[in-house]
């Protein structure tokens, strides 16, 4: 069964439509990098799936059941830029809250869940930043208890917006370590993700997003000069210039 | 207990209460909301005396609870229509209150209730508005309320303490693993209104504010963890108000007024001393940071 099976969605913020009629199904097991200009609808979509904004029209299924019913079944990492960094906190207690969809009401994470949440913040090679306030941690580094807080959620399917923008080489390297065992254990990854160089390197799949859908399929297929063209349109020009023509599929 | 002695507790009472609530305020960037709330729950008081023809502290509790959250509510509705967030909470706030204000005018025979002692508080007669109940008189009974709205406050923030967490740090990730992020800020807007209807009569709906907002603030600049932070902020409530009693005391100066002056004071010295925060701990890192570059 698709981990995630997304149809005829409609978004719209003020009437003004931010997503339209999306329809696609995730395959199970890959690494699908999500790619389109800025205010294409990548977070929308994310958001959409979550359940974080009401759509317009279109439903949404995970493992065919509705989100609500699945939440454990997902884990999500929100842009770095969408939380404020000098709440007082430290890092062992921000992956904690990964634990507390599983937790429920009226108790606190027990002795189990900070052995996960010390597990996570191993992977991401934070263990020894644990009590460290999260104010005092380099973008890179908070990105990376970002993904830990994931991992703690122990999901199925993780959808992750922009985990690459801001950090450092050996960040994305640790990033894309750990996306490549997550996949290695089954798991569905979507990853909003800007840097289209790397886009063939680090995906299986590939979705183009401009409001509408492009085209979504294995990479090798889809990440073409073509899409690329009616996914950013005008502003190819300047991509031509970026793009060394060997990360993208000739057609 | 001397007189001084109950005034000193009904203000730390007041300074305690505030403060931890404030807290969070303080997180989520609410502050405004909170001084919309303090001043609204003036026309829940006359309602629920208009209702019950009573001054009894429940009455005065569940309507400005309802009051408060309507506030919340209304503010929330026309933010979601596309009005301005502050721009909400000023013509909720102005509405509500200015509603409150023509009532208890125009009852203005009826209630026991001046606008002036709603809008200043009285913490000198606190003590001689005793509850007495079989005869038996047991102190102020501000002392009561508040002893009241703080104890439901401390069980509410004990079993709601991660899901409030996660909302004020994080609310989309909180409402994607399922935590009803709405129920809590209105839970939350429930405790400022009743926070405010028992510190009423103390410091009044200017000064509340200040007792809400500058002891959270100051915590803040001063840890960098959540449960140290409401700790020092309700300690920084208590010694305002008693720093506050003994400074009216040797001024001879409004009590409610010195109190939140002695919080003003206290912040402004953490602002500029704060270890961490601090505009001096800033200068110099910023000098340092210069230093090595150079
Ligand atoms: N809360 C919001 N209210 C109104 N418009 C929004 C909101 N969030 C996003 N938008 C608009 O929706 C469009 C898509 O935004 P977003 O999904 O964040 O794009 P992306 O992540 O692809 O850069 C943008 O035009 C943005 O301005
Ligand atoms: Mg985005």
């Amino acid at each position: 069964m698709n981990p995630v099976k997304v149809s005829n969605v409609t978004v719209a913020y003020d009437r003004k439509p931010v997503l339209q009629e999306i329809t696609f199904d995730m395959p199970e097991g890959k690494l699908i990098g999500v790619v389109g200009p800025n205010g294409a609808g990548k977070s929308t979509l994310i958001k959409a799936i979550l359940g974080l904004i009401p759509t317009a029209s279109g439903t949404v299924d995970i493992y065919g059941k509705p989100y609500k019913s699945q939440r454990k079944l997902v884990g999500y990492v929100p842009q770095r830029g969408s939380v404020d960094w000098d709440f007082p906190t430290n890092a062992l207690d921000v992956v904690l809250m990964g634990r507390y969809g599983h937790i429920g009401w009226f108790r606190r994470p027990g002795k189990k869940d900070t052995a996960i949440a010390l597990q996570a913040l191993d992977k991401v090679g934070m263990k020894e930043y644990a009590s460290r306030q999260i104010s005092q941690l380099s973008g890179g580094q908070q990105q990376r208890v970002f993904l830990a807080r994931a991992l703690a959620q122990d999901a199925t399917v993780y959808f992750m917006d922009e985990p690459f923008v801001g950090v450092d080489a050996a960040t994305e390297k640790a990033i894309i370590s750990l996306l490549n065992e997550l996949k290695a254990q089954g798991k569905t990854v979507l990853v909003v993700h800007h840097d289209l160089q790397t886009v063939k390197e680090y995906f299986d799949w590939t979705l183009l997003l401009n409001k509408r859908k492009i085209a979504l399929g294995p990479t090798e297929e889809v990440f073409t000069i073509d899409n690329l063209q009616k996914t950013y349109g005008g502003r190819l020009s300047f991509l031509d210039t970026q793009l060394d023509p060997s990360h993208v599929v000739q057609s | 207990m001397s007189y001084g002695a109950w005034i000193m507790l009904t203000g730390s009472l007041v300074g305690v209460t505030c403060g931890i609530v404030g807290c969070f305020l303080i997180l989520r960037k609410m502050a405004m909301l909170a001084d919309a709330i303090s001043h609204t729950v003036l026309l829940g008081i006359v309602l629920a005396y208009l209702v019950s023809h009573s001054l009894e502290g429940i009455y005065m509790l569940v309507g400005a609870g309802i009051i408060g959250l309507l506030t919340a509510f209304l503010v929330q509705v026309l933010h979601t229509s596309g009005v301005q967030s502050d721009a909400a909470i000023g013509v909720v706030f102005t509405s509500l209150f200015a509603f409150g204000v023509i009532l208890l005018s125009a009852f203005a025979g009826k209630v026991h209730l001046d606008v002036n002692h709603a809008l200043m508080g009285e913490i000198t007669f606190i003590p001689w508005n005793t509850l007495t109940i079989g005869g038996m008189n047991l102190g102020p009974s501000a002392v009561w309320m508040l002893g009241s709205v703080l104890l439901i406050n401390l069980i509410l923030i004990f079993l709601f303490y991660k899901e409030i967490k996660i909302s004020s740090f994080d609310p989309a990730m909180a409402s994607a693993i399922g935590i009803p992020v709405m129920f809590i800020h209105y839970l939350l807007m429930s405790m400022v209104s009743i926070t405010t209807v028992a510190s009423f009569d103390s410091v009044g709906a200017i000064l509340v504010v200040a007792m809400l907002i500058v002891p959270g603030a100051t915590a803040y600049l001063l840890t960098d963890k959540l449960i140290v932070m409401l700790v020092i902020s309700a300690a920084i409530g208590v010694i305002a108000a008693i720093g506050g009693y003994y400074a009216a005391l040797i001024w001879n100066i409004s009590i409610s007024g010195s109190m939140a002056s002695i919080a003003g004071l206290i912040f402004a010295v953490t602002f500029i001393l704060s270890p961490k925060h601090g505009l001096m701990a800033k200068l110099i890192a910023r000098r340092s940071i210069v230093a090595e570059q150079s």
